[in-house]
């Protein structure tokens, strides 16, 4: 046995180009038959329609479904809300983020920075759902932050919170704001690890060449870090747009049943079976995030990933 | 020079202190709560502990039944994962070919584009060619998404390994398969570990494209969903949470461990 492999192996040493071809062809064919196929799929059944009296698929090129996605105007109203969730969602999180992305990077010593390093990433990358969960038993009407708002006589402020249209409800747990802590909660981690790494890579030596030419820190930080860290801002944010654009478990566990993107692609392939119209719908996120990604293409985030 | 920067730093420092409670007391709360002898509510206070719910759920058969189908479908795709991970990351480092940039790019854009997006295609592609819905139609949409962490973890630790070590095996006589035996493989064990650690939880974990791939059957994060929209033992429901976390954080630290021990060798 060894020694066929030792033969063949050497064979395949001397032909490089054979050799590459035996190495790079599983992943080729899995990814290029299993993946691109299936978003080519994807992309045709959205040019089908669906029969109205059989709700038989015709398999025809048409563009019904996108005509009926676009006619709708609730279906404009689920796109604008799950964008302006997203846009939200992400502009918050680059707040919240920024400040200890800086001090991970700027002012935690040796022995801190790895422990903070892990603090952010355990929670990127431990469970999705454990974690949509957890805000549910948070947010719970009789739960802890009922709980904590009341021993702190602050519950009137959350009535105040919940009391403002559009965005209120009648509990955390049923009300865009709720939803949108859940989605801020759930990214944060995403947008903190680009900025940090972007803020890491700026060269000590810039920020004394500020000072010696008599730059306050306000200002180098305006001029000097602000500029050179907004790449990994860019990055960031597209890990929550496009995170934030495709989900539909968080509207679903919490919020006010109203439609995002990912639900409604979910209820026209599954319980209307519309395979077509769910295909058009599904074409728009990843419209939305190739406009996005050429933007922030622009202002150089892959430099940052 | 440090101190220097140290922009407003008590509120710099409160700023993160914050932050980091956000991001970590949810998931301890989840923990605690798994102890709570409250059956109904998420009433808190909790109005006492107790250990029997993790009793209550050791004996659910349909909880034993979706970790068993997590596990399987998790062992499957890593194993896929690392296959095709390290085919196509020993073939990237060091040889230079026409759409090199393409295969990163393949890579990462089951992950890069929205899971619904992932979820809707596979299904489409599977009701369109009649294929029925199975435990291996879960583990082709696992594997497609697993590959990444693989192929990232090799990659970057074969471009960090120095080629003259190759050369002195080659030197020395070995042919190229005791080569990539005895020098390269143990070279690469600890990331195609790591790297697997962190397909094994992403799989363990993932929800939005199994619901689209799976039929009737349930992984975990699939009866978690169900029971969070239909919940029937809430309690037991947090149990399951706790085991959750547990599953998904031991690999992420024995990942995090393993590739942060060859950085320091390196520097």
């Amino acid at each position: 046995m060894t020694n066929v492999m030792d033969r063949f192996i050497t064979f395949l040493f001397y032909r490089k180009s054979l050799a590459l071809f035996l190495l790079l062809s599983p992943l080729l064919v899995w990814l290029g038959v299993v993946y691109l196929g299936s978003l080519f799929t994807l992309l045709i059944q959205s040019f089908f329609s669906v029969d109205s009296f059989s709700g038989v698929i015709k398999r025809e090129f048409t563009f019904e479904s996108y005509y009926d996605l676009f006619r709708q105007s609730t279906n404009w109203d689920i796109i604008i809300r799950t964008t302006t969730m997203a846009f939200t969602v992400t502009v918050v999180s680059a707040i919240i983020a920024f400040p200890i992305a800086y001090y991970m990077a700027m002012n935690a010593g040796p022995k801190l920075k790895p422990i903070l390093y892990l603090g952010v990433m355990l929670p990127l990358w431990s469970s999705y759902l454990v974690k949509v969960y957890s805000w549910k038993l948070i947010m719970a009407k009789e739960g802890i932050l009922t709980w904590c708002l009341d021993q702190l006589g602050l519950l009137h402020l959350l009535d105040v919170v919940l009391s403002i249209p559009v965005i209120g409800g009648t509990s955390l747990s049923f009300s865009y704001i709720g939803m949108f802590l859940v989605f801020v909660y759930i990214w944060l981690p995403y947008m903190i690890l680009p900025i940090q790494a972007s803020l890491e890579r700026i060269p000590k030596t810039l920020l004394e060449a500020s000072s010696d030419l008599g730059g306050g820190p306000a200002q180098t930080f305006r001029k000097v870090i602000l500029p050179l860290a907004f790449p990994g801002v860019v990055a960031g944010s597209i890990f929550t747009f496009s995170l934030t654009l495709g989900d539909y478990i968080i509207p679903t566990i919490i919020g006010n049943s109203s439609y995002f993107i990912g639900m409604a692609v979910y209820t026209h392939q599954g319980t209307a079976g519309n395979i077509p119209l769910a295909a058009a719908f599904s074409v728009v996120p990843i419209v939305i995030m190739m406009v996005y990604l050429t933007i922030a293409k622009r202002l150089g985030a892959f430099d940052a990933l | 020079m440090r101190s220097k920067w140290n922009l407003g730093s008590i509120g710099l420092k409160t700023a993160t202190l914050f932050g980091f409670f956000f991001i970590h007391i949810p998931i301890l709360i989840i923990i605690m709560y798994a102890f709570s002898t409250d059956e109904k509510t998420f009433q808190f206070p909790l109005p006492g502990f107790t250990t029997k719910w993790f009793g209550v759920a050791w004996e659910r058969n349909d909880i034993w039944e979706a970790i068993i189908l997590s596990s399987q479908v998790a062992f499957i795709s890593t194993f896929i994962a690392i296959l095709l991970g390290t085919l196509a990351s020993l073939a990237v480092y060091r040889s230079q070919f026409f759409g090199k940039e393409i295969i990163s790019f393949l890579v990462i854009l089951p992950i890069a584009l929205p899971g619904i997006v992932t979820g809707i295609s596979l299904r489409s592609a599977m009701s369109l060619f009649g294929i029925p819905f199975s435990t291996w139609t879960i583990v082709i949409a696992h594997a497609t998404f697993c590959i990444v962490t693989v192929y990232n973890n090799v990659l970057a630790r074969l471009r960090r390994s120095s080629h003259s070590m190759v050369e002195a095996s080659m030197d020395l006589g070995a042919n190229p398969w005791q080569t990539f035996r005895f020098v390269i493989l143990p070279n690469i064990a600890t990331a195609l570990l790591a790297g697997g650690m962190l397909s094994f939880a992403l799989s363990f974990d993932e929800v939005i494209v199994t619901t689209f791939t799976a039929g009737q059957q349930s992984t975990v994060p699939i009866w978690m969903l169900t029971e969070f929209i239909r919940p029937r033992q809430r309690p037991v429901t947090n149990v399951v949470a706790v085991f959750v976390i547990l599953v998904t954080t031991i690999p992420i630290l024995v990942a995090y461990y393993l590739t942060k021990e060859d950085d320091g060798r390196k520097k």
